[in-house]
């Protein structure tokens, strides 16, 4: 047996010696990344795999979309280092798709190029006062909490007013009003962002609306984050009791998801559950279910700032089995606030040289294989090109997703290179790419860099009592990571 | 109402012990780092392995002193052991001896049997999805906290005897139990973790 295994290593060893090494680069250090390059380096043994990041930290959604108070969702990233320090894989930061190398040029050095650069942008609601201040996209208040360089300095305006609407009932919504609403002593021992914590602290927020299209049968959520969220102390959940009253059609998508079940028994129990204490300092979530933003409304003291979302009544009608849409019903009634945030989905964004659904925001592909265009004809295949992760199916879904997700493209890499549709050149990967940035003055950081900065982060959160104290500028990130 | 209010305390005591173990993330990192460097030389494969089971050395590290690094293992000796089959995703078996005690998802990884613990036992995650082949066994198991069931509620391809693998603990009632580890399904629901009706 032990024999057996032995030759089975030493004639693996011999053929991977023997071919050309299989050059593959991940674009993107998020979950889809990180499981990309897991499961090509357990598939294939000649496999090189360079990952990609437009920023000098890895781990995208690890580390600027769980929530700070979600630790355990983050010990993930033990698993993604592993695979980072794997003898051949390398992380190379602070290099942007696009920018510092562009499409075309990575297919050229690299036999397989595996997209996994996810939705960094917004859907749009397309309605009248949209672009009012105080009106900002889950995500940028997301990114602003969890310290991403991009919206260090988003500030968002949460002294003016007591009330914040969120537009959105799912994971992200509950996880931007828990942490409106979560007592900020609690979350000064996380690894949130300090000027995050600041603002928290000296925030006028009391009161958060989540508003859904739906009811609550439909809301996007989980258990998990629900209940986390009803948990909060001294909070007064409001919801509607006449919301909960469920129709047959409510009652079949129930009995058919388990999701929906729970998260609508947890919410028939919040709306039974009265405090039984005042609080000294009461904070209120309301679930506002069967209304559609129809416009913002602009403040009539500060102009150009929001100070209310009407909202249009909606009902359910029925698209299909187990499926119901909201649609509006002429009646309107108006929310006042301070702040809104839309909670209503991210969308991928393309870059040159690379086909785009617009429409649906992800790049056509058949299982992970890219499509020439949206047209869906299976026989005009980008070669060596292939998706993973949001960019491949759009943004829903947990970590775990990515895993089926990862595992569904590489074996498609896997079925192209044993058909002989995909071999291993001669092209020149890591070193053509470290070259070509060099001649572009990219400063690439590697991951033993990110490794600096990590213990940096640790030190400073270590001073004030928190895992971790993020540096949430290019230029701090840089200076740690290469000094 | 005693026992669920006793096993969500141990969901809390866990979260805790999670909560000091991402504290330490960098050293758990390159402890299994280095344990990799060793092994490499002798046995490339191992490595691959390692990808998936080092959470579980350091797991050990972190319940043991420094000093006495392999009492925790020592002492699991003397305990009685049960019988555990795996069936893997290509329907594959592997018995394995398994300490009483000891959560099937640590048996799994201590075994080299390809089981996800992306969140190492924390309770926050679906990865290391189980189903217990026989319902029999699976009734002998305590009920599942509101806090796994959330947690079941995101796994792939759920049933009606499925469990978190870091949630079932080796007891002697449960010598010759037999564990599938659920293939990926092909075409995953749009949402990503739609079940099946449950």
């Amino acid at each position: 047996m032990a024999l057996f295994q032995a030759r089975t290593w030493l004639s693996r060893t011999f053929s991977s010696v023997a071919s050309q090494p299989l050059r593959v680069c991940v674009v993107g250090s998020g979950p889809a990344g990180f499981y990309t390059a897991e499961k090509m380096l357990k598939a294939h043994r000649e496999a090189e795999v360079d990952i990609i990041d437009r920023l000098p930290t890895p781990f995208g959604l690890v580390r600027s979309g769980v929530a700070p108070d979600h630790p355990e969702t983050k010990i993930v990233v033990n698993q993604f280092t592993r695979v980072a320090q794997h003898e051949r894989c390398s992380f190379f930061g602070n290099v942007t798709l696009g920018s510092s190398v562009t499409l075309p040029e990575l297919r050229e050095l690299y036999d397989v190029v595996v997209l996994a650069y996810g939705a960094e942008s917004d859907r749009v609601l397309g309605i009248p006062g949209e672009d009012l201040s105080g009106v900002y996209a889950a995500r940028e208040f997301v990114w602003w909490y969890n310290g991403h360089p991009n919206c260090r300095y988003l500030n968002p305006d949460l002294k003016n007013s007591d009330t914040a609407v969120i537009l959105g009932q799912g994971n992200v919504a509950l996880d931007a009003a828990r942490i409106l609403l979560r007592p900020t002593t609690e979350l000064a021992t996380t690894d949130i962002a300090s000027h995050a914590l600041e603002a928290l602290e000296d925030s006028s927020i009391r009161k958060v609306y989540l508003v859904g299209r739906r009811g609550p049968v439909q809301a996007a959520c989980t258990a998990k984050e629900l209940r986390e969220i009803l948990g909060i102390k001294d909070l007064r959940v409001h919801i509607k009791e006449t919301d909960l009253l469920t129709t047959p059609a409510d009652e079949e998508e129930m009995k058919n998801n388990r999701i929906r079940k729970r998260v609508y028994e947890l919410l028939s129990k919040a709306a039974m559950t009265r405090p039984s204490h005042h609080s000294s300092d009461p904070r209120e979530l309301h679930f506002v279910f069967f209304r559609k933003p129809d416009k913002f409304l602009e403040s009539d003291e500060r102009s150009g700032h929001v100070s209310g979302v009407r909202l249009e009544k909606t009902k359910l009608i029925g698209t299909g089995p187990g499926e119901q849409t909201a649609a509006g019903t002429g009646q309107f009634e108006e929310l006042g606030c301070g702040i809104v945030l839309k909670s209503i989905g991210y969308k991928s964004v393309p870059v040159d040289g690379l086909p785009f659904d617009h429409r649906k925001g992800v790049v056509p592909n058949i299982r992970g294989r890219v499509l020439s265009d949206t047209s869906g004809n299976p026989t005009l295949l980008e070669k060596g090109l292939y998706v993973c992760g949001w960019l491949k199916r759009g943004p829903t879904g947990i970590i775990a997703t990515n895993l089926y997700c990862a595992e569904e493209t590489v074996s498609s890499i896997s079925e192209d290179l044993k058909q002989g549709k995909l071999t291993s050149s001669s092209s020149s990967g890591r070193d053509g790419l470290l070259q070509l940035l060099d001649n572009r003055n990219v400063r690439v950081i590697p991951f033993g860099e990110w490794e600096k900065i990590d213990s940096e982060e640790r030190r400073l959160g270590n001073l004030r009592n928190k895992p971790r104290e993020k540096l949430a500028t290019l230029e701090e990130l840089r200076k740690v990571a290469t000094e | 109402m005693f026992a669920s209010q006793v096993s969500r305390i141990g969901v809390m005591i866990l979260k805790q012990l999670s909560r000091g173990k991402s504290a330490s993330i960098t050293r758990a990192g390159y402890t299994s780092n280095s344990y990799r460097h060793y092994l490499q030389p002798l046995f490339d494969q191992q490595s691959e392995i390692n990808l998936l089971r080092g959470t579980i050395f350091e797991k050990h590290r972190l319940f043991s002193t420094s000093s006495a690094s392999h009492s925790s293992n020592e002492g699991i000796e003397q305990k009685e052991k049960i019988s555990v089959t795996f069936v893997d995703k290509d329907g594959e078996e592997k018995h394995i001896k398994v300490p009483t005690g000891m959560s099937m998802l640590e048996a799994a990884h201590e075994n080299d049997i390809e089981l996800e613990g992306a969140c190492e036992g924390s309770l926050a995650c679906s990865t290391c999805h189980v189903i217990v082949m026989d319902v029999d066994y699976y009734s002998k198991l305590e009920d599942p906290t509101d806090e796994e069931n959330d947690m079941l509620d995101l796994a792939f391809g759920l049933t009606e005897t499925s469990r978190l693998g870091c949630q079932v603990i080796a007891k002697p009632e449960l010598d010759g139990i037999r564990l599938a580890i659920p293939a990926a399904t092909r075409n995953f629901a749009v949402d990503g973790y739609v079940p099946k009706p449950h």
